[in-house]
């Protein structure tokens, strides 16, 4: 059970991260709002509850890992990265300009905190379970938390990792579906169906839990059952696309519109 | 004349780097009796990882291991790596510089049989236009099994590429390996011929009937396309009438055209390209192929004549 302050303290920095979020795309005139208001709670419960990490170790070899398999979403990511201490807020300015370390898509090389380099849809699960293949072979014990958008489960490269992590027995791969029914070119099961995704999973040899992903007593709950199981987990969170501004709320056309003045000022007045 | 398979030299030096290093790992994609991993697999079975038909996640999967500090070797056809999983190549490895191998064999019309599906002519383009990689291209065996040390010990993505047959063992090139480093195999005034990988053969014989006719023939090899040894090309164009390439891979993006952009940029002088048309392959045994689509001695003697007459 999550404590009434911790609760509240999350609540607050999910707050927060989605005002950076709105910003920072308003500010570039570029980039991911709505998935990454959709996945601003599970990164939130992650970086400030879950994840042993350190900012002042961004290279802390047995830290836990994140890799943000839908690597559009680094506003998101970005926001908590800043917050946390791996790199100054005031790069945030820089986001998408030139010569910033704070691509479009996340580049691991530059970036204090990215664990790995995606952008293409599907490479970043990939990675992250020959990650966890590679702690594995080190003997260490730490978790690869692998946030995948649920458009991206589309591609085919995705199931190729699910049965490479159910054939090596990776028990520290702990992945999410962020379902939230939208893809840039709308409703997924009309672009190209995936339910019944909890199935799907469960026959590649995964745990699943299906969970509402904005609820940090369940996220984190979900979590700690999840590294219980002896095999790789896939959390299906329900998410809402542009959670928290009312106007991107379940509206595909926030995928990868930037907000303009009017609406950046909405938006802000509405997360306070 | 002496035949060896390429491709085995990368096997036996995977198990020697095995031996001298924990953190070399290897990974094949559900080919490793044809790529010959599985040699390295019997020695250090828990080193070795068939990732089964997935070329994609296979090396995305070979990104994460060396971000944890492992020296993978990602092993399967030129054709599956670059085409299958060009985006894996390119996003996953290249683009963060990681430290992963990607060791194809069965490259080039040599690989016979199976046709223009699995013959790789394309593969060496689509690596060398890759910003941060490597592109090897041995010549025999024992010059890959230098190679792929050579590999080893750099840190950085690297493409090998092997063939399928048995090619002519070239004592000429053996004897050491740097990368980027074009090889002076033999000394030559009027016109040069620039070889990499098997052709490198080929092109000794070419630079013996060039000679008889009377021509002083140079033989630079360069296994190494990228990066290129510029300053050997540039030499090579001031020093004689002209270069033919000759390479077992299409005209197109290849050493051919590599050595023609440097030329045109520093020091004119006509080059003529010996390669696979821009066409594909068909069925049919290596040698009859290598005849068929014009990668012999007598192609390069003909270009060189070309230019010299």
């Amino acid at each position: 059970m999550l404590n009434l302050k911790k609760h509240e303290f999350l609540k607050n920095k999910a707050r927060e991260v989605r005002k950076e979020i709105v910003s920072m795309v308003h500010r570039a005139n570029s980039g991911h709002v709505g998935g990454s208001l959709g996945a601003a709670d599970i990164l939130t419960a992650l970086y400030y509850h879950v994840m042993q990490h350190d900012p002042k170790k961004p290279e802390w070899e047995e830290r836990d890992r994140f890799i943000l398999s839908k690597g559009h979403c680094t506003p998101v990511i970005y926001a908590v990265l800043a917050d946390c201490g791996y790199f100054p807020k005031v790069d945030l300015l820089e986001f998408r300009r030139p010569g910033s370390h704070l691509q479009g898509h996340p580049y691991q090389p530059k970036t204090p905190g990215i664990d790995a380099c995606t952008g293409t849809l599907g490479i970043g699960i990939s990675t992250g379970v020959g990650m966890a293949l590679g702690a594995k072979l080190k003997k260490q014990d730490q978790y690869y938390y692998i946030l995948c958008g649920d458009g991206e489960i589309q591609e085919g490269q995705v199931w190729e990792a699910a049965m490479f992590a159910n054939k090596y027995k990776l028990d520290n791969v702990i992945g999410f579906v962020d379902r939230n029914y939208l893809q840039t070119d709308g409703y997924s099961e009309k672009v190209m169906p995936l339910d019944p995704l909890v199935p799907k999973w469960e026959s590649f040899g995964w745990k699943v839990f299906e969970i509402d992903g904005h609820d940090f007593e369940v996220i984190i709950d979900t979590i700690e059952k999840a590294k219980k199981e002896d095999k790789p987990v896939m959390i299906i969170a329900n998410t809402t696309k542009g959670k928290g501004v009312s106007f991107m709320e379940g509206k595909a056309e926030w995928h990868g519109k930037p907000p303009a003045e009017d609406d950046f000022e909405r938006a802000m007045q509405e997360l306070g | 004349m002496e035949y060896k398979q390429t491709r085995q030299g990368y096997a036996d030096a995977l198990i020697e780097l095995g031996k001298k290093n924990e953190k070399v790992l290897v990974l094949d994609a559900d080919v490793a009796k044809a790529t010959l991993t599985e040699q390295f697999e019997a020695v250090f079975p828990d080193r070795f990882f068939n990732c089964g038909v997935q070329e994609q996640n296979m090396l995305s999967a070979a990104a994460g291991l060396a971000l944890e500090g492992f020296i993978p070797f990602a092993s399967t056809f030129g054709v599956f790596a670059t085409c299958r999983a060009g985006d894996q190549m390119r996003s996953s490895i290249a683009y963060p510089k990681l430290n992963v191998k990607i060791g194809v064999t069965h490259c080039g019309i040599t690989t016979g049989g199976d046709g223009a599906s699995h013959q790789s002519n394309e593969d060496i383009g689509m690596a060398r236009t890759l910003p941060n990689m490597t592109v090897i291209v041995p010549g025999d065996y024992e010059e890959s099994r230098l190679a792929t040390h050579a590999a080893a010990k750099m840190h950085g993505p690297v493409y090998l590429r092997f063939g399928r047959d048995k090619y002519p063992v070239v004592p000429e090139i053996h004897g050491g390996f740097e990368i980027g480093k074009a090889k002076l195999i033999k000394e030559g005034s009027d016109i040069t011929i620039i070889t990499t990988g098997i052709m490198v053969s080929e092109g000794l014989q070419a630079a013996d009937l060039l000679e008889k006719k009377g021509y002083s023939t140079r033989v630079l090899h360069m296994p190494t396309i990228k990066p290129l040894d510029e300053s050997a090309i540039i030499k090579a164009a001031k020093e004689t009438k002209g270069i033919v390439t000759a390479e077992e891979h299409s005209i197109l993006a290849g050493l051919g055209e590599a050595v023609a952009a440097v030329v045109s940029e520093n020091h004119p002088c006509p080059v003529h390209r010996v390669g696979v048309m821009d066409t594909f392959g068909e069925s049919g045994q290596s040698q009859e192929l290598m005849d068929l689509y014009g990668l012999r001695a007598k192609d390069i003697v003909e270009k060189a004549i070309k230019i010299l007459e």
